[in-house]
């Protein structure tokens, strides 16, 4: 759902906004709404999240309506419509995965971080979540870290505990 | 050794970048195509080849393409379809990350093919690691002349440029894929009018997979017939396996379509067999999508015969006994993993994907997920199965879209094969939640690697 009662106000900086003008131009004249999801995946690189007052800036340089912008960020999986932990590491939770162990994984990084799925740690730093099949199936269990995606394949208990250090000490 | 005609140069250090690429043969379609061949005589080839989209479907591509309309005036466009969102499928993944010029040599053999001048490649937002590569390998390729203005100064004019998704399944289907393009809710379209018609901006517009426009760089470079020389009957040339599950070697293989099933999971080129000493239990042959079948009757036909590694075979029995090879998506379980509980993850995943456009689709894929949650932990009911039986027939042909099939198919497919491992759920509550049902009687029936020889 959106968070309309977040009225802390964005700026964009001019490398995002020269940023969208480069994704603008890869479609005909007329037709920029199709920058609407590289867009908004370049505002949540930059915020974390996409507030109601980020949409609605990318509908005002898209010119569009701000209805489009939501209706958009809420349909598909990638947007995050609240803050986040710092690192969101999202797990492959489908059939595949599951074959060689994905679920009970997801409960090590569950209990590790101690929290629940879509809750951030203490500290801000970590948050996790179920994902669907990540096209990595025979390097399974599998997941990914935004804004880049990075990807991290065959875990097991240690080497997503040698992860967690990692993430942590950057 | 079968022919490799994708991952040929796979392991070539550098094939990643286009100097090594060109190195070793590349681009060489796209000066063929467009120096010496027109649009018609390129369509042609792909037609000999006897091509089949690689996305799930199977449809002839040359046929695709000579669909496309083209008025006056008008723009016209293809747009690749590497959204790769169907569980057991990784193959898309595998090529753009390796030898991603293979894809932007065909993108642009076949643009010029269907005279189109903007070409998108819409990539699952989750693929930013693979968009890097793509954007990297495009800029390489302009460098080289081989993109822009002009190409090889034969006046052919071509942009191509990477689209990301966002994370949704359902935009792997063409409309949706579209409409996601266009910066919308991926809702797929009601067809007709088809994307050849009316596609991307309501231009003619032809949507292919990764895989299958990759596979238009040898058709061009050897011809549709040589192509078409490889594999067996209307399954003509290579295609990229995903291979998953409990094997001893999962990953993505090329291999020469008619191949037996066998053979690719216990041959040591291919899966290796079974992980940890164990035994085959069944299998997903083409993505989660497609029939779930019992070890017994996927290795071999009704009639005995080996199955095959076709379009044709896998198919063979329809519904009943056979399966479909769908995305390539190969997906094995071994004897200790629960058939009723990969049903209800698959469920899951559809009833989470769908778009929720069409009724039966949205509630049935729900419900499905419900009740098989139900068997799952132990508070199913005996009349579970022909429900579940009857909701799946009232998704099947009665949505807008083929994920409500994609979502029936798997559900039906198992309660058919492995209806008494779903029995023994709802008949043990307790048992079931400490113990799987195991192999039973759905065990490969070989004596295991004796036979193959590599
Ligand atoms: C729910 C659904 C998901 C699909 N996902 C994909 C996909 O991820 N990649 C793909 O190439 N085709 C996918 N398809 C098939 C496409 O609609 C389309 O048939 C294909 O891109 C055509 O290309 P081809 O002829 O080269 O196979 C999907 C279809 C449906 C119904
Ligand atoms: S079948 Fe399902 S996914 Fe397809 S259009 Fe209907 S509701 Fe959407
Ligand atoms: S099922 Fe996890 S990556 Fe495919």
């Amino acid at each position: 759902m959106l968070r309309v009662e977040d009225t802390a106000a964005v700026e964009f900086s001019t490398e995002l906004l020269a940023k969208c003008s480069e994704i603008i131009s890869r479609y005909p004249e007329g037709k920029q709404k199709s920058a609407l999801l590289p867009i908004l995946h370049e505002v949540q690189a930059v915020f974390g999240w996409l507030s109601a007052n980020s949409m609605d800036k990318v509908a005002e340089i898209l010119n569009i309506k701000d209805i489009e912008v939501y209706e958009v960020a809420t349909f598909y999986t990638q947007y995050f419509l609240k803050p986040q932990g710092k690192y969101v590491l999202e797990v492959c939770r489908t059939g595949p995965c599951c074959l060689v162990g994905a679920e009970k994984l997801m409960e090590y990084i569950g209990e590790k971080l101690g929290v629940k799925e879509n809750e951030a740690t203490a500290d801000g730093l970590f948050s996790y979540r179920g994902v669907e099949c990540l096209a990595a199936c025979g390097y399974a269990p599998v997941l990914q870290i935004g804004p880049e995606y990075t990807f991290y394949e065959n875990l097991t208990p240690e080497s997503v505990d040698k992860l967690i250090e990692e993430l942590k000490s950057k | 050794m079968g022919r490799k005609l994708l991952l040929e140069h796979i392991n070539v250090p550098g094939i990643n970048t286009f100097k090594v690429y060109r190195e070793k043969g590349g681009y060489r379609s796209v000066e063929k195509a467009l120096k010496t061949m027109s649009t018609d005589e390129v369509v042609e080839e792909v037609k000999k080849s006897g091509l089949r989209g690689r996305g799930g479907a199977g449809f002839p591509t040359g046929m695709k393409w000579s669909f496309l309309a083209k008025p006056e005036g008008v723009a016209r466009y293809l747009v690749c379809n590497a959204d790769e969102s169907e569980p057991g499928t990784f193959k898309d993944r595998y090529l753009m990350t390796h030898i991603p010029h293979a894809l932007i040599e065909g993108m642009i053999t076949s643009s010029y093919a269907l005279g189109a001048h903007t070409s998108y490649i819409y990539v699952r937002g989750e693929m930013m690691p693979q968009i890097r590569i793509l954007e990297k390998a495009i800029a390489e390729a302009k460098e080289a002349g081989f993109l822009g203005k002009n190409i090889l100064g034969t006046g052919y004019d071509l942009e191509l440029y990477v689209q990301p998704g966002a994370g949704a399944y359902i935009c792997g289907e063409e409309t949706a894929l579209l409409e996601s393009l266009e910066g919308k809710r991926g809702n797929p379209r009601i067809k007709p009018p088809f994307p050849a018609i009316a596609g991307l901006y309501g231009c003619p517009t032809v949507v292919n997979n990764v895989e299958t426009i990759a596979a238009v760089v040898p058709i061009i470079n050897d011809g549709g017939e040589e192509y078409a020389k490889i594999g067996i009957g209307r399954s003509t040339g290579t295609k990229l396996i995903s291979a998953s599950g409990n094997i001893n070697k999962p990953g993505v293989y090329e291999i020469e379509m008619g191949i037996t099933v066998e053979d690719f999971i216990y041959s040591d080129e291919y899966c290796g067999g079974i992980a940890n000493g164990k035994r085959l239990k069944a299998v997903v042959a083409g993505g989660s999508s497609v029939p779930i079948l019992p070890a017994n009757l996927i290795l071999n036909l009704a009639n005995g015969e080996k199955r095959l590694m076709s379009y044709e075979s896998l198919s063979e029995g329809g519904f009943i006994t056979g399966t479909m090879l769908g995305s390539g998506g190969f997906i094995a379980f071994d004897e200790d993993q629960s058939v009723v509980r990969n049903t209800w993850n698959f469920a899951r995943f559809y009833a989470h994907e769908s778009c929720g456009q069409c009724s039966p689709c949205r509630e049935g894929t729900g419900w499905m997920e419900k009740v098989l949650h139900s068997i799952v932990n132990g508070t199913g009911r005996p009349s579970d199965m022909d429900l579940l039986v009857n909701v799946a027939k009232q998704i099947e042909g009665n949505t807008i879209c083929p994920l409500g099939d994609a979502a029936a198919w798997p559900v039906a497919s198992a309660i058919r094969h492995f209806r008494d491992e779903f029995q023994w759920y709802v008949d043990n509550p307790e048992l079931s939640q400490k113990q799987n049902y195991g192999l039973a009687h759905y065990a490969d029936p070989l004596p295991v690697l004796e036979t193959i020889e590599n």
